[in-house]
This record gives C-alpha cells, structure tokens and sequence, in this order.
C-alpha cells in the first residue's frame, strides 16, 4: 500500500512537472495583428507609424515566469507612416538605412522583478536592443499574458489546441544612441522616440 | 491680360480650400493611408490596419493658397488691357 502511495506520488509530480515545461511561442502571427508602434513630436503633429513584421520565439513557462528566454526582431522595412513621402525618407539611409539594416531586434537576456497575479505576469525585462545595426542594454517594463487552450478560439478553430502567450511593454529610446541623426535636425524631429509593442505568440499543441 | 491668370488664380484658391475641406479638412501632414483601430477579440490587442486612400493635409492647402497668391501676384506685373483700344 506504501509502495503504490510512493509511486502514485512521484508520477503525479513527473506529470506536473513535465506539465509546467517551457512552452515555444511564435510570434509570427497567423492574423497579422502583430505590430509594433512608434511615435515621435514632430513639427506640425506627431509621427506615428507601425511595424508590421514581427516575428521570434518566447519561451515561456507559465510555473517560472522569471526564466523566460526569447528573441523578437521586426524587419525594418516594414515600418510607415501615413505619409508615404516621410515612410520613404524613414526608411531612407539618412535615417534607418533599412537596406543596410534590415531587422531591429530584442534579445531578451533576462526578467527581473517577476510578479504574477492570475494568468499576467508583470516583469522588467532587461535585454540587447539592436536598431540601425548598433546594439545597447536596455530595460522594458513587460506585462506577458498566458492564455491557456485560447489558440484555436483565435484562429476559429476551436478543435485545434494550444497556448496563447500577449506580450506588452512601452518604452524609449533616444534615436541618436542608435545613430539615427545624432543631435541633427532636433527641431523637426524629436530627438526621443516612443516605442509600444501589443503583440501575440501561438503555441498550437500537435 | 490680367484677367486670365486672376482668374485662374481665383479658381486654383477655391479648388485646393474646396478640396481640403471636402476631404475631412485634415490639419497635419497628406495622408496616403489612413490609420483605423481595430481590436483582437480573444487578446485585446488594439491594432492598426491602413485604409489606402489619399487625405489632403496643410502642406496641400499651403502648396495650392501659396501657387494661387503667387499667380495673382504676378498678373499685376502683367500690362492692363489698353481702354484706348475700346469703342468709344
């Protein structure tokens, strides 16, 4: 009796733990909602844009938030604005060189101050952010959602099941540490940039 | 002769505020395509999709005020037709 206690034991706990493994999260989003947006003071109104091409893997596990592991890039030309002449000058090698550079990416390396209340797990994400081919250290306050069994509910498709795992943060930048017209043309365009992302990873189970 | 170029002038003024305002009076920069929010239903996701349509902004109200100002400028630099010439 002992003995089939003991096992019962330590096969629920294999099962739980290989339960709370870390899940691989796609960020390329099967909806083309995956955005990030951007947003800088500019003579005349403020320029705001989206960067449609989002893509990476989070690996996440929702029984340890805190080691979370993941890279996100977004392709730089991908980037606009309303205005189709300022995309073309943003895109341009006066300013992002997207040819030159063609992705801007997040290396997260790792989170810090990891507080969880239900399926939102608050965090300051610390990590190697890469824009115009330089890279810095950079910290994003980070909120990450579990949705558990939402992935096919998204996709109409209430059959297939897996994860779905939001990220959001919101943070700045100042484009001349990145080498976008360091200290140039400060009265046209602000020299700060505010960066917000919104974005979703799909972690279908087969 | 200075009143085909006033009156282009007049008609270029009234086209480019008649346009401006009749394509929603926009106060920033042209737009060739417009911002909409839309939200993911299952994530709440508040994302942007883009209407490809063209929305004339000051920089055209500027360019179309400012080219008809300088028409109207010019037609008084041109000579006044002659009264002599008509019937007395």
């Amino acid at each position: 009796m002992k003995k089939l206690i003991i096992t019962s034991v330590v096969t629920l706990a294999l099962a739980a733990s290989l339960n709370a493994a870390p899940v691989s999260f796609d960020f390329k989003d099967p909806k083309g909602v995956n955005a990030l947006q951007f947003s800088l003071d500019s003579v005349l109104e403020p320029i705001a844009g989206t960067a449609g091409g989002v893509s990476g893997t989070v690996s996440f596990d929702p029984a340890n938030p805190a080691a979370t592991s993941g890279k996100i890039v977004v392709a730089t030309k991908s980037l606009v604005v309303p205005n189709a002449t300022m995309t073309e000058h943003m895109l341009g090698n006066n300013w992002l060189d997207a040819a030159a550079n063609p992705e801007i990416a997040f290396q997260l390396s790792k989170l810090e101050g990891v507080s969880t209340a239900g399926n939102v797990t608050s965090a300051t994400a610390t990590g190697k952010f890469t824009l115009r081919g330089v890279t810095k250290d950079i910290k994003v306050p980070v909120k990450l959602t579990h949705l558990a069994d939402a992935f096919g509910k998204r996709i109409n498709k209430p059959e297939v099941k897996g994860d779905l795992l939001v990220l959001r943060g919101e943070f700045m930048i100042q484009r001349g540490d990145f080498g976008i017209q360091p200290g140039k043309n400060d009265d046209k365009v602000n020299p700060e940039i505010k960066i917000s992302i919104a974005i979703v990873g799909s972690a279908p189970k087969a | 002769m200075r009143r085909i170029p006033q009156t282009i002038a007049l008609g270029l003024f009234v086209a480019t505020i008649g346009f401006w305002a009749v394509k929603g009076a926009h106060t920033g920069w042209s737009q060739n395509r417009v911002p909409r929010s839309k939200t993911d239903e299952v994530t709440g996701i508040v994302y942007t999709v883009y209407e490809n349509r063209y929305v004339p902004g000051i920089d055209l109200l500027a360019g179309g005020v400012g080219l008809a100002g300088a028409l109207l400028a010019v037609s008084f630099l041109l000579r006044p037709k002659n009264k002599t010439d008509q019937p007395t």
